[in-house]
């Protein structure tokens, strides 16, 4: 028994040595966000707490912290509650299989790609709930468009997925960065990493889709009935949840941990500062999108969706199947 | 194996009380977030015996798209509360059917639980024999070998039943004003602005 607890400690010094800066880093790419939006606009963004800004998250939360929890007189209190902590736990559970090196990943399991899928396509629950727990127009409003847009989405995001499957064979998230040794999947997938990036965005309400939170129409979307600590809590699992998306299309297309090129100086980098690089050069191009782009109507949202990422992203998928059967390149598969 | 079986039963509680609950449950809406947690649990069952991929296919299927089309579906239809009790309604048709339903789902599993006592080449799939290679190839292997005939005949099912399901809900529409992107941006002053001249009580009439 006495064993068992040892492991258990171990188990969570490591989950914690994971989360912690994940937590971190969270707060620093919200500052970084507001920051790229600012000097896009021509405006200094925040820049009075700590060096550059960079406290100014921490504020925030600390204000957050010690404001007041309301909790609408005629909403459901327990789904009203469960809500935020489903949205951030999801966002966070899902770190567990990200490899920022070859040892350096948390839990190596067979089926990473699905359990990263599975975990991103659970997190619609959390605006679901929290959109009908408030039993108000403008929050349910907000989550029956975000449920119909995450879920459109998803489709194409899977299809995707299958076409980097396809190119790899294996579902195991350091297999497949090790299959892009000699060529990042960006190059030969190309298109697919754009509809990636353009589906990542739906996926995580990120401008131009953040209809469900659609500020012009919705108020503040399935967010609006929240305060304090819960709205904190909606902020920080998005936005968790965006890092997430970053790191996907960095292990998907990007070539994870792996240099630039295997050259002298550049490899002695170490590889999870790689990584972070990559991750932070997606979310760099988040917050660009989320400066310069107006907002989708939401039929258009719904046309782009299925009308054009699904079949063309099915199509690649012929595609890239048949380049690999008739050149002969198909994955043997390690077993 | 303690641990094992601490995890096992952690999760059949919550199975069990959670599909419980979505029958017991009067607000209907609890009833799709029980059915939802069933499924989580169901779902980490099967990675606990091994079949990984299973377990993360109910994962996405039932409750990334299934379930959340569920709730969709409940939260529009405003059924959340079920006014007329089950259990003392008077003229309520929904025990019969449900018990014909369930009494027959019951005899289906018993005939094939029986049935497996019985079975002589059903794991006779020659690919099988490698046993040191993952879950997701296995499974692969025999799909897409032996079995591809029935695999192939559930994919046409469920494409029948989608070309279906659209068919139902298709209906053209007249004068509903469609965008077209293409035309839109093509348009340019000299052609779409027109000057004319209006004349006194009469006015100038406007093609839609």
């Amino acid at each position: 028994m006495f064993e068992y607890i040892q492991i258990l400690g171990q188990e969570i010094y490591k989950i914690l040595f994971v989360l912690v800066p994940i937590l971190v880093s969270v707060a620093m790419i919200v500052w970084l966000d507001r920051r790229v939006w600012g000097l896009v606009q021509k405006r200094k963004g925040p820049n009075v707490v700590g060096p550059f800004g960079l406290l100014q998250t921490l504020a925030d939360a600390l204000k957050y912290i010690f404001k007041e929890i309301i909790i609408p007189a005629s909403a459901n209190k327990a789904v009203f509650v469960l809500a935020p902590i489903v949205t951030m736990t999801l966002a966070l559970v899902a770190w567990a299989v990200i490899p920022m090196s070859e040892e350096f990943v948390l839990a190596d399991i067979n089926v990473g790609v699905l359990y990263l899928f599975a975990v991103s396509s659970l997190g619609v629950y959390g605006i679901i709930m929290g959109g009908w727990a408030s039993n108000s127009k403008y929050p349910f409003l907000g989550a029956i468009r975000s449920a119909a847009q995450m879920v459109s989405y998803e489709v194409s995001i899977g299809i995707i997925i299958i076409n980097v499957l396809l190119c790899v064979g294996s579902l195991n998230l350091k297999e497949i960065v090790l299959a892009q040794k000699d060529l990042w999947y960006v190059i030969p997938l190309f298109p697919m990493f754009v509809i990636f990036f353009i589906s990542a965005l739906a996926e995580t309400n990120r401008p131009p889709f953040d209809l469900p939170e659609a500020e012009a129409e919705l108020v503040a979307g399935y967010q609006t009935e929240y305060s304090g600590m819960m709205y904190a809590m909606f902020w920080l699992g998005e936005y968790a949840n965006i890092l997430l998306m970053c790191a996907m299309g960095s292990i998907l297309f990007l070539g994870g941990w792996l240099p630039i090129i295997d050259l002298y100086p550049i490899n002695l980098i170490p590889a999870p500062i790689w990584m972070i690089i990559k991750i932070l050069f997606l979310f760099f191009l988040f917050a660009l999108i989320k400066a310069i782009v107006p907002r989708y109507r939401y039929d258009q949202l719904m046309r782009l969706g299925w009308k054009i990422f699904l079949p063309f992203s099915l199509f690649y998928l012929v595609l890239t199947a048949s380049f690999l059967f008739y050149f002969d390149k198909l994955p043997k598969g390690n077993f | 194996m303690l641990v094992h079986s601490i995890f096992f039963y952690f999760f059949s509680v919550i199975a069990i009380f959670s599909s419980l609950m979505v029958i017991t449950s009067r607000n209907t809406v609890n009833s799709v977030f029980f059915l939802i947690l069933d499924f989580i649990s169901v779902g980490c069952l099967f990675i606990m015996v091994g079949a990984e991929f299973l377990g993360m296919i109910i994962l996405i299927v039932y409750v990334g798209a299934v379930a959340v089309l569920f709730l969709f579906v409940v939260m529009m239809l405003n059924v959340a509360e079920q006014k007329q009790s089950w259990f003392i309604g008077k003229k309520s048709t929904h025990i019969p059917t449900g018990l014909i339903v369930s009494v027959l789902i019951l005899l289906e599993l018993l005939v094939v639980v029986g049935g497996w006592k019985y079975k002589d080449n059903v794991m006779s799939s020659s690919t099988l024999e490698l046993s040191n290679i993952s879950n997701t190839h296995q499974l692969g292997l025999v799909m897409y070998t032996d079995y591809i005939l029935y695999f192939q005949l559930a994919g046409i099912i469920l494409l029948l039943s989608m070309i279906g399901a659209i068919l139902l809900t298709f209906r053209q529409r007249k004068g509903v004003k469609k965008q077209s992107y293409f035309n839109q941006i093509s348009r340019n002053p000299s052609s779409s602005i027109e000057l004319k001249e209006a004349e006194i009580n009469k006015g100038v009439k406007i093609d839609d």
